[in-house]
C-alpha cells in the first residue's frame, strides 16, 4: 500500500541526506520526496510516498524515528488527510489540439501559466491520482516536460504534527 | 571565563566527559589537536600502529568496561581507515566516539589533499555524526556525542573537525555543559507496564518455557537481574554469541549458546518452546535460521530498548520497549506479587526432555591419536589455566566458535567478538583495549593465522605500552571457516583458503617486536608449554599452536531448515 509519511526534520546540514541514505541502505523506496523549511525555521518539513506492506512501513517508521535529527513524524495514510501535489506540464499546442488542451486543463482546473504561439505550460494542483488522470487524458498530445514537486499533506481536523 | 582553543577545548571536554585514554594515529587535519593533547596529562593517548586497530582497541575497551571507547584519527586516509572499526561497533551496538579531522573548512568540497567526506561515508554505520561548523559549539557536540553514544541503544558517533576549528591562535569560552537535552532524541526507560503484566502472566503459564538473551543483556548490565529471573523460575537459559557470560554457562540452567553453531540442547529446546522470552537479543539469522520454520509452537515475548529491533524478523507476540534492568526489576516484582505459580509438573517433563538432549554431549571432544591437536583442546586447556577468569577476545573463523563453545563464561564482559559484522583482525587489537584498560587482568587473544595477520602491526604498540597480552594462535594453516564451507557445499575444492606454503615463522615474528614465541604442536606439549607461557605474567606471549586442519565446527545448522535441523559430526545430523 502506498503511505505518505510527514516528518518534522532538524533544519541541519546533512539531515537530508541521513533520511534519503535510510531508504537506500534498507532497500525502501522512495516514490516522491518534498522538503522546505517550516514557520519555525529550525525545522523543516518532508514528506515522503512510499510503497509497502504494514511490516514494512512499521520498520520504516522505527527507523526514521531513531533518527537523531527527526523530531516527529506521522503516517498520514493511518487517518484522514488532504495530499496535494503541483504539476508544471509543457505541452505542444498546436492547430486542433491547442482548444482540446485549454478545455482539458479546464475540466481538471488547471491553469495555463505561459503561452506561445506553439506552446502551453500548465499548472495543475490535486493528489496525485489527479495529476495522473490528466496526462492520460491529454496523452494524445506531445508532451515536451514535466516538473512534478512531489506529494505534501497535512492530516484533517484538530490534528497537529508539531515539535 | 577560561579562553582555550578548539584543540584544547575538545582535551579539556574529553576529560570533563570522565575520558581517561584514547586511542589514535596523528596527520596533518590534527596536529593542532595532537599539540593540545601534549600539553596536558589528563588524557592518556594510545598510539596505535593503523587506525583500524585504534578502533578494535576502543571497542574492547568499551565492551570490558562498559564506558564508551575514544579514537582520535586523521582526515582523509586515517578516516576510512578507521571505518572497518566504526562498522564492527555498530553492529554489535558499542559506545563508542570516533573524532576524525577534517581539511580546513575553506577547502571542504574541492578535493583538498587527503579530504574525505567522513560524515558522509560513514553514515549508514553510525548512530549520528557532527561536523563542527563553529569552535565555540566543540565542549556542546562532545557532550551530546557521548550521550547518544552511550544512551539507549549503544552505538558509534562520529565528529569530524575541520582543521580552521582547533587552530591554537583562536581563544573561545570555555564552558562544559552538565547535561544535554535532545528534542529529537529520548531515550527508552521502563517498559509499558500492562505489557510487561501481559509478559509475565504468558511466562507464569509457560509449559516448555526458554530464556533467549543477547549482548543487550552485557551492554545493559542486566546479568545479575537476569540470573535472578532464572533462579526464581528454573527455567533454562540460552546465549547468543554475543550475550554469553551474562549467565553462567557453568550453572546447571544454562543450555549453552544457541543458534548456528549453538549447542543441541539450545536450539532442540528452542525449537519444541511453548514460550521464548527473548531480551536484548535481535533474533538474528545466524540464531534462527529459516524464519518461516522457527519455533512453530512458542508464543514469543520480546523485551528490547531499540523499538525497530521488535517484530523485524520475528514477530512478538508481545513487545516491550524498554531497558533490560528495569523490565527485568518489574518483571521480578510482578512475579513476586503474582497468585499464578509455576507449572512445576509441566517443567519437570521439560527439563526431563532437555536432559535427554543434553546426554547428547554434542560438544564432545574425541581425541586423535596421534598426539595430533584439537582444536577444542586447546581452548579447554586454555579454560582450565585461568581458571575460566580471562578477558578472551577473539577474531573470526572456526577458532571464536571454538572459543565461544569451550571456554565457559561465568561474567558477563568477559568474552570480546564481533559477531554482527564478524571482523577477522578485530581480536588482538581489542586484547589490548581490554588490557589497556585492566592493566593486571589476563587478556587472551584467540585467533586463527588467518586473522592475525589482519592486524599483527599492533604487536609493535603492545612493546611501547608494554602490554602482556597472551596471544593463542589456532593454527589450521587455512582460512578454516571458508575451507569447513567449502568441504560441507562445494565438493572440497579449497578455492584460496589455503596458503600453508606462505605462513610465516610466528615464533620469529613475535621475536622481532621483542616479544616471546612459542610453537605448540603436540597434545603432549599443550599443557606444559601453555602453563609456561601464561606464566610470564609481564610479557605478550605468541602461542602458535598448531591443530587440527581437517576439524570442523558442529554442531552446525543446516541452511533453510528450522532451528532442531543440524549436523552434528561430519557424518551426522538430526
Ligand atoms: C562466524 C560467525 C558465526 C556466528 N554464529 C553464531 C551462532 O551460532 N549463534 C549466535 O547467537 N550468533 C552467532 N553469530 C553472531 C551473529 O551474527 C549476531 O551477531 C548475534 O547473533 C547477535 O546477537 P544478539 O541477538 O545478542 O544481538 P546484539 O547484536 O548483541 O544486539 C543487542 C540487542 O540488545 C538491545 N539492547 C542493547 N542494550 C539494551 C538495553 N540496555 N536494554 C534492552 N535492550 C538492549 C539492542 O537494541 C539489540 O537489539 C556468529 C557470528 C560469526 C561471525
Ligand atoms: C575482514 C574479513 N574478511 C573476510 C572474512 C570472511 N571469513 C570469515 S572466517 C574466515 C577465515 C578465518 O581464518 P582464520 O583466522 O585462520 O580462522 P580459522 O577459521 O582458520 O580458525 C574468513 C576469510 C571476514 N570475516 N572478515
Ligand atoms: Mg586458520
Amino acid at each position: 500500500m502506498r503511505h505518505i509519511i510527514s516528518i518534522l526534520l532538524e533544519n541541519q546540514p546533512g539531515a537530508l541526506s541521513r533520511v534519503v541514505g535510510l531508504f537506500s541502505q534498507r532497500n525502501y523506496n522512495i516514490e516522491s520526496l518534498t522538503v522546505a523549511p517550516t514557520d519555525d525555521h529550525t525545522l523543516s518539513r518532508l514528506t515522503i510516498t512510499t510503497i509497502g506492506d504494514d511490516r514494512k512501513i512499521e520498520q520504516i517508521t522505527k527507523h526514521l524515528n531513531k533518527l537523531i535529527d527527526v523530531v516527529k513524524l506521522v503516517d498520514l495514510t493511518e487517518g484522514a488527510h488532504i495530499e496535494r501535489e503541483l504539476m508544471l506540464i509543457k505541452v505542444k499546442a498546436t492547430g486542433v489540439q491547442r482548444d482540446e488542451i485549454k478545455r482539458t486543463a479546464d475540466i481538471f482546473r488547471g491553469q495555463i501559466v505561459d503561452v506561445t504561439n506553439a506552446i502551453y505550460c500548465i499548472q495543475l494542483v490535486g493528489t496525485s491520482e489527479k495529476l495522473d488522470g490528466f496526462l492520460a487524458a491529454i496523452s494524445g498530445t506531445t508532451v515536451l516536460e514535466v516538473a512534478r514537486t512531489g506529494v505534501s499533506g497535512i492530516s484533517r481536523g484538530e490534528k497537529v504534527l508539531s515539535a | 571565563m577560561e579562553l582555550l582553543s578548539g584543540g584544547e577545548m575538545l582535551m579539556r571536554a574529553l576529560h570533563d566527559e570522565g575520558v581517561d585514554m584514547i586511542y589514535g594515529y596523528p596527520g596533518g587535519a590534527v596536529l593542532h589537536i595532537y599539540d593540545a593533547l601534549f600539553k596536558q596529562d589528563k588524557v592518556e593517548h594510545i598510539l596505535v600502529r593503523h587506525e583500524q586497530a585504534a578502533t578494535h582497541a576502543a571497542d574492547g575497551y568499551a565492551r570490558a568496561t562498559g564506558k564508551p571507547g575514544v579514537v582520535l584519527v586523521t582526515s582523509g586516509p586515517g578516516a576510512t581507515n578507521a571505518i572497518t572499526g566504526i562498522a564492527t561497533a555498530f553492529m554489535d551496538s558499542i559506545p563508542m566516539v570516533v573524532i576524525s579531522g577534517q581539511v580546513h573548512s575553506s577547502l571542504i568540497g574541492s578535493d583538498g589533499f587527503q579530504e574525505t567526506d567522513m560524515v558522509g561515508i560513514s553514515r549508514p554505520i553510525v548512530k549520528h555524526s557532527f561536523m563542527v561548523q563553529n569552535p565555540e559549539d566543540i565542549p556542546m557536540i562532545v557532550k551530546k556525542a557521548f550521550y547518544i553514544a552511550t544512551t539507549g541503544r549503544p552505538g558509534p558517533v562520529v565528529i569530524d573537525i575541520p582543521k580552521d576549528a582547533t587552530d591554537p591562535a583562536k581563544k573561545y569560552k570555555y564552558h562544559y555543559p552538565e547535561s544535554v537535552k535532545l528534542r529529537s532524541y529520548s531515550v527508552p526507560g521502563k517498559g509499558h507496564t500492562g505489557q510487561i503484566k501481559k509478559a509475565v502472566e504468558i511466562l507464569l503459564a509457560a509449559k516448555r518455557p526458554i530464556i533467549y538473551t543477547g549482548g543487550g543483556v552485557v551492554q545493559g548490565n542486566g546479568s545479575d537481574l537476569l540470573r535472578e529471573l532464572a533462579r526464581l523460575l528454573n527455567y533454562p537459559v540460552t546465549n547468543t554469541l554475543m550475550g554469553l557470560g551474562a549467565y553462567p554457562a557453568t550453572d546447571r540452567q544454562f543450555l549453552g549458546m544457541l543458534g548456528m553453531h549453538g549447542t543441541y540442547e539450545a536450539n532442540m529446546a528452542m525449537h519444541f518452546s511453548d514460550v521464548v522470552l527473548g531480551i536484548g537479543a535481535r533474533f538474528d539469522d545466524r540464531v534462527t535460521n529459516n524464519i518461516s520454520k522457527f519455533c512453530p509452537g512458542a508464543k514469543i515475548l520480546h523485551v528490547d530498548i531499540d523499538p525497530a529491533a521488535i517484530s523485524k524478523t520475528v514477530s512478538a507476540d508481545v513487545p516491550i520497549v524498554g531497558s533490560v534492568t528495569s523490565v527485568l526489576e518489574e518483571m521480578l516484582e510482578l512475579i513476586k506479587q503474582s497468585d499464578s505459580r509455576v507449572d512445576t509438573q509441566s517443567l519437570d517433563l521439560w527439563w526431563q526432555q532437555i536432559e535427554g538432549w543434553r546426554a547428547k554431549d554434542c560438544l564432545k571432544v574425541t581425541p586423535a591419536d596421534n598426539d595430533v591437536i584439537k582444536p577444542q583442546q586447546v581452548i579447554q586447556c586454555l579454560y582450565e589455566i585461568t581458571n575460566g577468569d580471562a578477558y578472551v577476545s577473539s577474531d573470526v573463523g572456526q577458532h571464536q566458535m571454538f572459543a565461544a563453545q569451550y571456554y565457559k563464561f561465568d561474567e558477563p564482559r568477559r568474552w570480546i567478538n564481533s559477531g554482527g559484522l564478524g571482523t577477522m583482525g578485530f581480536g588482538f587489537p581489542a586484547a589490548m583495549g581490554v588490557q589497556l584498560a585492566f592493566p593486571d587482568a589476563v587478556s587472551v587473544c584467540v585467533t586463527g593465522e588467518g586473522s592475525f595477520q589482519m592486524n599483527l602491526q599492533e604487536l609493535a604498540t603492545c612493546m611501547q605500552y608494554r602490554l602482556p597480552v597472551k596471544i593463542v594462535c589456532l593454527n589450521n594453516e587455512a582460512l578454516g571457516m571458508v575451507k569447513q564451507w567449502q568441504d560441507m557445499q562445494y565438493g572440497g575444492r579449497y578455492s584460496h583458503s589455503t596458503y600453508s606454503e606462505s605462513l610465516p615463522d610466528f615464533v620469529k615474528l613475535a621475536e622481532a617486536y621483542g616479544h616471546v614465541g612459542v610453537r605448540i604442536t603436540k597434545l603432549s606439549d599443550l599443557k606444559e608449554k601453555m602453563t609456561e607461557a601464561f606464566a610470564l605474567k609481564d610479557r605478550l606471549v605468541f602461542i602458535d599452536v598448531l591443530v587440527d586442519p581437517m576439524e570442523h565446527v558442529y554442531p552446525m545448522a543446516i541452511a533453510g531448515g528450522a532451528m532442531k535441523d543440524m549436523y552434528l559430526s561430519k557424518t551426522e545430523r538430526t
